[in-house]
């Protein structure tokens, strides 16, 4: 149990940060600190991914002629790096698409608190 | 060349055409339409001939930059994804088609060109998730298409940037949701290709980890398909979207989440894993058939025929879902012909609103009467031919898929499933028939004057054309649905499922 705990520490946090998100796309009322917190959901998953590549005692994923290319135990996993440079281009263009569509909610409702958006929506003529 | 590299063609079409349509229609906007309406058409030429590709030679490979597939990215091009290819693309051709009116009614002159741009993207997003064979890249256009779906979304009326807000929130959590079951099926298996990944769960067996992956993973689809609770985005995207989006959207969009539920359970996990390890397929199947009652019992609540249509697309996603959860090749094989029919159906019944909001105005179901009939008799022709689809008569398209999906049921003893089933289609009976009753028996309202309306606005010939293709296609696809289930669809059927008809 103790090393259930402790040898996953990384992922706890990693965990927590993920609730934090979600909790701030849930809970929060202003749409800009939804877009927060898709952001820090976001991180999480990009930190889960990172974490995920990590080893002990291995060095980062670029030849080394002192340690050969035989052993793959040296180096750590290059490939969910990889993977979450393009997850983080997917995150910077989602928030930019909704910063876009929050500019759009501005000029046409000015307001940005969810609960005013849904009172103007509900009196707002289609 | 172009024969070993076909697999890949068809996303590359879009995707060149998004880039090429704002540089070619920079200087003259007509042309963005025309160029769009070329790629959809070469898209949808490659598909259909891809059919008979595999038809004939079996299951294609396709490797990006010639890298072997556990390391590189693969695109498989087999039965089931050249049959959704080539439904998602000749859908788009015949809606891009119509969409030339309505686009140019309903937007700024300068969103024209982006708009058409936006709409390649999407579909080359929608054709790679469905041609490839790589779980990341599979996020990646996922990501893609939905991206410039909410843009697509936001150009709509005063209120569609709220939608497509909501969208991009729901959207983006099932997106990092799929991602992360990709994340943990990645460190336990330490591959992504769906292929490998095959070979490989059994061996890793069902451990936490992998239960996890797979529900995360389900869960993700689940969002992008509207699976009943998921489905919150929907209704106002929908409604608020412009006629082109929304005629778009509802056919494509929501089948691609189906799909990819699909080949997760059934051409990854496997029959025996999602049905007796994790009863995820029953979960799917429960949550379907309460989508079903949701959304026909919503449907008859709404006012405005593009809102009701999107909570019949909600009920008609349950079809497909449940075929899915059901398990049985019957029940498969009526998802998939489902996602064909709903394909068509959706597309005609959203270019008839779309007809009826650029000739009438409005598309409210209470301000239509025959004299909205008088004006546009094909169109209300049209509606009325997908309405009576969508309830399920014979010979129409949407008598079949239901008959499969009752027989899968029937097969599973599953009488609960059996009831929704004919519950719905009464329902579905009852909201179009709303409709309907309205356009043929309701008398005509007089305008302030004391005169009707008089004289035919029928559509123009190039919204008509489409919508009357599609609604003839409900026909001629229903007569020829042998042909099809027969000749192609029992041949996806995923392992341990296979059937031969008598």
């Amino acid at each position: 149990m103790r090393d259930f705990l402790v040898g996953h520490y990384f992922y706890w946090f990693i965990f927590l940060l993920m609730t934090i998100g979600l909790a701030g796309i849930i809970l929060k009322r202003n749409l800009i600190k939804k877009v927060i917190g898709m952001s820090i959901l976001q991180v999480a998953i990009i930190l889960f991914f990172v974490a995920s590549a990590s080893k002990w005692d291995a060095t980062v994923p670029i030849l080394d002629p002192a340690l050969g290319a035989a052993d793959v135990t040296k180096y750590i996993n290059p490939l969910p790096h990889c993977l979450m440079l393009t997850a983080i281009v997917v995150g910077v263009a989602t928030s930019g698409v909704a910063f876009a569509l929050i500019i759009m909610i501005w000029r046409r409702f000015r307001t940005l608190d969810e609960n005013e958006l849904l009172e103007k929506l509900k009196h707002d003529p289609d | 060349m172009i024969p070993t590299n076909a697999p890949a063609l068809a996303p590359l079409i879009f995707l060149f055409a998004a880039l090429i349509i704002p540089l070619a229609a920079f200087k003259v906007r007509r042309l963005a339409w025309v160029l769009a309406i070329a790629a959809a058409a070469a898209a949808a030429a490659v598909s259909v001939w891809n059919i008979f590709r595999v038809l004939e030679s079996g299951t294609f490979h396709y490797r990006f930059g010639g890298w072997p597939p556990p390391l590189g990215i693969e695109y498989v091009l087999d039965p089931l994804s050249a049959f959704i290819t080539a439904v998602i693309n000749l859908t788009a051709l015949v809606v891009l088609v119509h969409s030339h009116l309505t686009v140019a009614a309903e937007l700024p002159e300068r969103k024209h060109v982006p708009y058409y741009a936006l709409v390649m993207l999407m579909m080359s997003g929608f054709n790679g998730i469905v041609l490839t064979g790589d779980f990341f890249n599979l996020y990646v256009f996922l990501e893609i298409a939905s991206l410039a779906l909410y843009g697509l979304i936001a150009v709509g009326d005063r209120k569609s940037p709220v939608a497509a807000f909501r969208y991009l929130v729901i959207g983006m959590v099932g997106g990092g949701f799929y991602l992360l079951g990709v994340g943990f099926l990645y460190i336990n298996s330490g591959s992504l290709n769906m292929a490998d990944l095959k070979a490989i769960l059994p061996a890793v067996g069902a451990g936490p980890e992998i239960i996890v992956a797979l529900c995360f993973m389900v869960l993700g689809f689940g969002i992008k398909m509207a699976l009943f609770p998921l489905h919150g985005w929907l209704p106002d995207a929908y409604t608020y979207a412009p006629t082109a989006t929304s005629s778009l959207m509802a056919p494509i969009g929501t089948k691609i989440g189906a799909y990819g539920l699909l080949r997760v359970l059934f051409f990854v996990f496997g029959v025996n894993f999602v049905t007796r390890t994790v009863p995820l397929a029953q979960v799917v199947s429960w949550l379907a058939a309460a989508g079903i009652l949701y959304g026909s019992i919503m449907a008859m609540a709404q006012d405005e025929l593009k809102r009701m249509l999107a909570f019949s697309s909600i009920a008609q996603v349950g079809y497909i879902g449940l075929g899915i959860g059901l398990a049985n090749s019957l029940g498969l094989l009526g998802a998939v012909l489902h996602v064909l029919n709903h394909g068509l159906m959706k597309a005609c019944l959203f270019l008839v609103a779309g007809n009826f909001r650029l000739r009438l105005g409005h598309s409210r179901i209470r301000a239509l009467d025959s004299g909205a009939r008088r004006r546009m008799p094909w169109t209300s022709a049209a509606f009325t031919l997908a309405a009576l689809s969508m309830i399920g008569l014979p010979p129409t398209v949407g008598f079949f898929s239901k008959w499969y999906l009752a027989l899968g049921t029937i097969r599973n003893r599953s009488w609960v499933f059996l009831a929704v089933i004919l519950a719905s289609s009464l329902l579905n009976a009852v909201y179009f028939f709303r409709v309907i009753e309205r356009l043929y028996l309701r008398p005509a309202l007089r305008d302030n004057e004391g005169r009707e309306a008089e004289g035919r606005t029928e559509a123009a010939p190039s919204m008509l054309l489409p919508t009357l293709v599609l609604a003839a296609s409900l026909i001629v696809i229903g007569l020829l649905n042998a042909v099809i289930v027969n000749g192609l669809l029992v041949r996806f059927l995923p392992p341990g499922l296979e059937i031969v008809f008598p």
